[in-house]
C-alpha cells in the first residue's frame, strides 16, 4: 500500500524540517500568551415572553413644552457650509501646495494616495481612483499638479454622480422609513433630526422606539419626541421589538400620520440573532405592502474600512435604500462612502452635522468631494 | 515521482542549511503587503509607515529561521512588533493612595463611554472594590437615565445633577468620599475634538476632579481619525490609558495601533458585547493577530515553531541522518505531528515542499493504522525490527487489528525510508527505486 510509504516520507522529511526548525529556534522565541480566536460574540439574552405589552403612545403637548435639560448657554452650531468654508480655503490652500512644485512627479502621486487614504477612502477604491486618473491625465495630457487634483476632485463627483438621493414615500399613509446600524452611530438623533424637519413642512410624524435593549432607548427618543412634536410610540424596556413596531404602525395609521420613523437598536452585523430580528422588524412592516419606502442604514463618518462590510452586511439582510453619514462635523471625511456607493450602488442621501435638531444636510457630491482633500 | 522529490528534498537541505541572513529584498517584497493589510485594517496611514520602518530595521540581517520562508520570517517579525507596540496585558488602573480614586472616561459621540463606565463598575465590584458612578453627561438626551438603568442593575450608586459637567463631577468625587467609595467613575458627554467650546468643559472638568486615571473610549471600528482623536485628547487632558469598545464586531481594530502608537499609554480593557459583563483586560497578542489579518499565515508560523521540542527534534534528526531512527521514534514523532492538527494543513506548512507532494491526498487513517501497528510491538521489537519473526508478526497484526500483510508492507517501507533518509543525511542520491509510487 502506498499510503504509509507516502505518510512515512512525509512525516520523514517534516522532521527534518522540524528538526532545523529547532535548529533555529533559539532566535526569537515567542512571547507569553496564546493567540485564541476571539470569543464568539455572546447572543444577547431574549427577550422575555411578554404579554401583549404596554404600549405607550405619547402624543405631543398641546403647547410646546420648554426642553427639560439645563440651560447650558447655546452652543455655536457648526453649520456645514461653516465648515466647508474653512475646508474649501484648505483644499485651496492644498491645491497650492502641490502647484507651487510645479511638476508631476511621484510626489505628487504619493500626496494623493495618502490624502484619500487618510480620508478613510481605502486601498481598493484609492488604487481604483488614481489608476484611472493617471489614464486620464496620459489622455488629457496635464502636466500640472492642480489641474491633477482638480481633475481627482472631478473624477469623484462624477462617481456620484447620477444617485437617487431622495427620501421616497409611498402612495398610502404611513410611509415607513426604518433606521439601521450598529452600536452608537446616531439613529436616534438622526430621527431626531428629520422628525423636525417634516414636522417643519406640516407633516404629521409618529416615532416608534422599537430599542427596547438599551437603557432608557425609548426615554431619549420620547425625550426628542416632545421636542419636536412628534408622537412616540414605545413598549417596555425588554419587550419584543417587533410589537413595539406593530403597535406603531396601528397607531399612526390610527392617526392618519404621513410617516412613521423607526428606531432599532445598534447591532452589529455580525450577530446572527440579532439580525434575524431585525429582518422579522422588516418583514412585519411589509404586511403593509408598500408602507416601507426607506431602510437608512446611519454610519458614523469616523468608521474606517468596517462601514463597507456593514453595509453590504445590513444590504443582504433587510435591504438599504440609502446611507446617512452622520457626524461629518469632525474631522473625519466619511471617505468608506465611495465604496458603499460604487460597490453596492447604496447612495448616501442624508448628512448629520451636529447634535441639534438642525443639523441635518442632504448629501453634496461636490462639498464631499472638496471636504476630502482639507486638512 | 521519486526522483524528483528526492531532488526536491536535496534542494530543501541545501536551502535549509545555507540560508543566512534576510535581505533587503526580502523584506521589501513583503512590507508592501504588509502594507496594504494595515491600512485595510484602518491603521493610520503615519503610523503604517512608522511602523514598517521599524519593522525593516528589526528585519535587516536577521537571520532566517530555517524553517521559515524569508516572506514568513518577516511576517513573524511584524506580528512580535505588533505585539510589542501594542503593550502588555494589565487590565487594572491605576489606585490612587488616597480614595477615591477618581477614573474620567472621555471620548468621541457614541464611542460607548456610558456602557464602559457600567461595565467598569461592575468589574470592580466583581473585586470586591466600591465604585461610585457619575453621570456628568448633561448633554445627550436621557444619558443620566441610562446612567442610572446600568447602575441598579449593578448595583451601583449613581450620582448626578442637572446643572453643568464640571460641577456635576465635582459633588460627584465629593460624594463619593462622603460614601466612602473606593472608586468614582465620570462619565462625560462624547465630544468632537475639535469642538474648541467642549473641549475647553473637557479641560475644565479634569481641572476640577484631577483624575488619577483618564481614560480615552474609542470604538474599535475608528478609521484613520482615531490618530487626531487620540492626539488632541492627550494633549488637552493627558490620556493614562484606552478603552477599546465593541471589538465583537469583526472591525479589524487598526485604530488600537494607531492611538497607541500616539498616546504611547497602554490599552487597559476591551468591551466585547453590549451587556455589562462582556468586558475584559485588553490582550495585544489577539489584538495584534486580527488587525494584521493574516490568521492563517501566523497559525503556521506559530504550530511550525512550536509544535516540536528542540532538543527532541535535534536528537531526532541525528538519528534519521545516521539511519538510527525507530520505530519507537517514528512513533513519538508521529504523535507529535498529529498535534499539529490536520496532516494536509500540516505538509501545507513545510516550506518548499513539492507540489505534487502538497497535492497527494493523506489519509488520516493509515496513520492511525501505522501508529496501531507500532503500538502493538514490544519496545525492542520496536528498536530492533529484525527481531519481528512469523508469530510476532501475527500476534501483532491481531493486536491491532491489521494483517499480517499489512505489518510485513510496514516494516519493509520503513527500512527502505530509514536507507533513503539515511543516503540523504549523506548528501547523496538514495538509489533505491521504490514501489508504489
Amino acid at each position: 500500500m502506498s499510503g504509509p510509504v507516502i505518510l512515512l516520507v512525509f512525516v520523514g522529511i517534516f522532521l527534518l524540517a522540524a528538526a532545523l526548525i529547532a535548529l533555529g529556534l533559539g532566535l526569537s522565541r515567542r512571547s507569553g500568551g496564546t493567540t485564541a480566536p476571539p470569543a464568539p460574540p455572546a447572543p444577547r439574552p431574549p427577550a422575555p415572553p411578554a404579554p401583549p405589552p404596554e404600549v405607550g403612545v405619547e402624543a405631543p403637548p398641546a403647547e410646546p413644552v420648554a426642553p427639560s435639560e439645563p440651560a447650558a448657554p447655546p452652543r455655536e452650531k457648526v453649520r456645514l457650509r461653516d465648515r466647508l468654508g474653512k475646508t474649501r480655503a484648505v483644499f485651496a490652500g492644498y491645491v497650492g501646495s502641490l502647484t507651487g512644485r510645479g511638476a508631476i512627479d511621484d510626489d505628487t502621486w504619493d500626496e494623493l494616495e495618502e490624502a484619500l487614504l487618510l480620508a478613510d477612502v481605502g486601498v481598493p477604491t484609492t488604487t481604483r481612483l488614481l489608476d484611472d486618473l493617471r489614464e486620464r491625465a496620459a489622455a488629457a495630457k496635464v502636466t500640472d499638479p492642480g489641474a491633477l487634483v482638480d481633475l481627482l476632485r472631478a473624477e469623484i463627483v462624477d462617481d456620484l454622480a447620477d444617485a437617487d438621493r431622495s427620501l421616497h414615500e409611498g402612495e398610502g399613509k404611513p410611509t415607513v422609513w426604518l433606521f439601521v446600524g450598529v452600536n452608537g452611530v446616531g439613529k436616534t438623533t438622526t430621527i431626531a433630526k428629520l422628525a423636525q424637519r417634516e414636522i417643519g413642512d406640516g407633516r404629521h410624524v409618529v416615532l416608534a422606539a422599537s430599542d427596547t435593549f438599551r437603557a432608557a432607548a425609548a426615554d431619549q427618543l420620547a425625550h426628542w419626541a416632545d421636542r419636536v412634536g412628534a408622537t412616540v410610540v414605545r413598549g417596555q424596556e425588554g419587550a419584543d421589538p417587533g410589537s413595539v413596531v406593530f403597535d406603531a404602525m396601528s397607531a399612526a395609521e390610527g392617526r392618519d400620520a404621513d410617516l412613521l420613523l423607526v428606531d432599532t437598536a445598534g447591532r452589529m452585523h455580525t450577530k446572527v440573532n440579532l439580525m434575524q430580528e431585525l429582518e422579522k422588524i422588516r418583514r412585519i412592516i411589509d404586511r403593509r405592502a408598500g408602507a416601507l419606502q426607506e431602510v437608512l442604514l446611519v454610519l458614523d463618518a469616523t468608521t474606517g474600512q468596517n462601514g463597507l462590510v456593514q453595509a453590504a452586511q445590513f444590504a443582504e439582510s433587510v435591504g438599504v435604500t440609502g446611507v446617512v453619514l452622520t457626524k461629518l462635523d469632525g474631522t473625519a471625511k466619511g471617505g468608506i462612502v465611495l465604496a458603499i456607493e460604487a460597490d453596492l450602488g447604496i447612495p448616501v442621501k442624508l448628512v448629520g452635522v451636529g447634535e441639534s435638531p438642525d443639523d441635518l444636510v442632504p448629501f453634496d457630491p461636490a462639498e464631499f468631494a472638496d471636504a476630502l482633500f482639507g486638512a | 515521482m521519486f526522483d524528483s522529490l528526492s531532488d526536491r528534498f536535496d534542494g530543501i537541505f541545501k536551502r535549509l542549511r545555507g540560508r543566512g541572513k534576510l535581505t533587503e529584498k526580502d523584506v521589501d517584497d513583503v512590507a508592501r503587503e504588509i502594507r496594504v493589510a494595515l491600512l485595510e485594517a484602518d491603521v493610520n496611514v503615519k503610523v503604517v509607515r512608522s511602523f514598517i520602518t521599524r519593522v525593516k530595521e528589526r528585519a535587516a540581517g536577521a537571520e532566517v529561521t530555517k524553517s521559515l520562508s524569508p516572506a514568513q520570517q518577516v511576517i513573524k517579525i511584524v506580528h512580535e512588533e505588533l505585539i510589542e507596540t501594542l503593550g502588555g496585558t494589565t487590565g487594572k488602573l491605576t489606585m490612587s493612595p488616597k480614595p477615591p480614586t477618581v477614573v474620567l472616561l472621555a471620548g468621541l459621540q457614541g464611542s460607548g463611554k456610558t456602557t464602559a463606565a457600567g461595565k467598569l463598575a461592575r468589574l470592580l465590584k466583581s473585586q470586591g472594590t466600591q465604585a461610585l458612578l457619575v453621570g456628568a453627561d448633561l448633554q445627550r438626551p436621557a444619558a443620566v437615565e441610562q446612567l442610572r438603568v446600568l447602575g441598579e442593575r449593578v448595583d451601583v450608586p449613581v450620582f448626578s445633577e442637572p446643572t453643568d459637567p464640571v460641577d456635576v463631577a465635582r459633588k460627584g468625587v465629593a460624594e463619593a468620599e462622603r460614601l466612602g467609595r473606593s472608586v468614582v467613575i465620570v462619565d462625560s458627554a462624547g465630544r468632537l475634538q475639535v469642538d474648541a467650546e467642549l473641549m475647553d468643559e473637557l479641560r475644565r472638568v479634569h481641572e476640577a476632579i484631577k483624575p488619577d486615571d483618564t481614560l480615552l473610549v474609542v470604538d474599535a471600528m475608528t478609521g484613520q481619525e482615531a490618530v487626531s482623536v487620540a492626539e488632541t485628547f492627550n494633549e488637552a487632558i493627558g490620556l493614562d490609558g484606552v478603552i477599546l469598545t465593541k471589538i465583537d464586531g469583526d472591525a479589524r481594530g487598526g485604530a488600537a495601533l494607531s492611538v497607541k502608537e500616539v498616546v504611547g499609554k497602554p490599552i487597559l480593557f476591551a468591551g466585547t458585547g453590549e451587556r455589562l459583563e462582556d468586558f475584559e483586560p485588553f490582550h495585544p497578542d489577539r489584538m495584534a493577530s486580527r488587525i494584521l489579518g493574516m490568521g492563517d499565515m501566523l497559525t503556521l508560523i506559530e504550530k511550525a515553531e512550536e509544535a516540536f521540542d528542540r532538543d527532541e527534534a535535534v536528537k531526532a534528526e541525528a538519528k534519521l541522518r545516521k539511519g538510527q531512527f525507530t520505530l519507537e521514534d517514528f512513533l513519538e514523532q508521529m504523535r507529535q505531528v498529529k498535534k499539529m492538527g490536520p496532516l494536509q494543513s500540516v505538509i501545507g506548512m513545510i516550506p518548499g515542499l513539492p507540489k505534487e507532494a502538497r497535492a497527494a491526498e493523506v489519509d488520516e487513517s493509515q496513520l492511525a493504522r501505522v501508529e496501531a501497528i507500532i503500538c502493538s510491538m514490544t519496545m525492542e521489537e520496536r528498536r530492533n525490527p529484525q527481531l519481528i519473526n512469523g508469530s510476532r508478526r501475527l500476534r501483532i497484526a491481531r493486536g491491532s487489528g491489521t494483517s499480517t500483510q499489512d505489518v510485513n508492507a510496514l516494516l519493509k517501507q520503513f527500512k527502505m525510508v530509514q536507507q533513503m533518509m539515511r543516503s540523504i543525511g549523506k548528501g547523496k542520491r538514495p538509489s533505491l527505486p521504490m514501489p508504489g509510487f
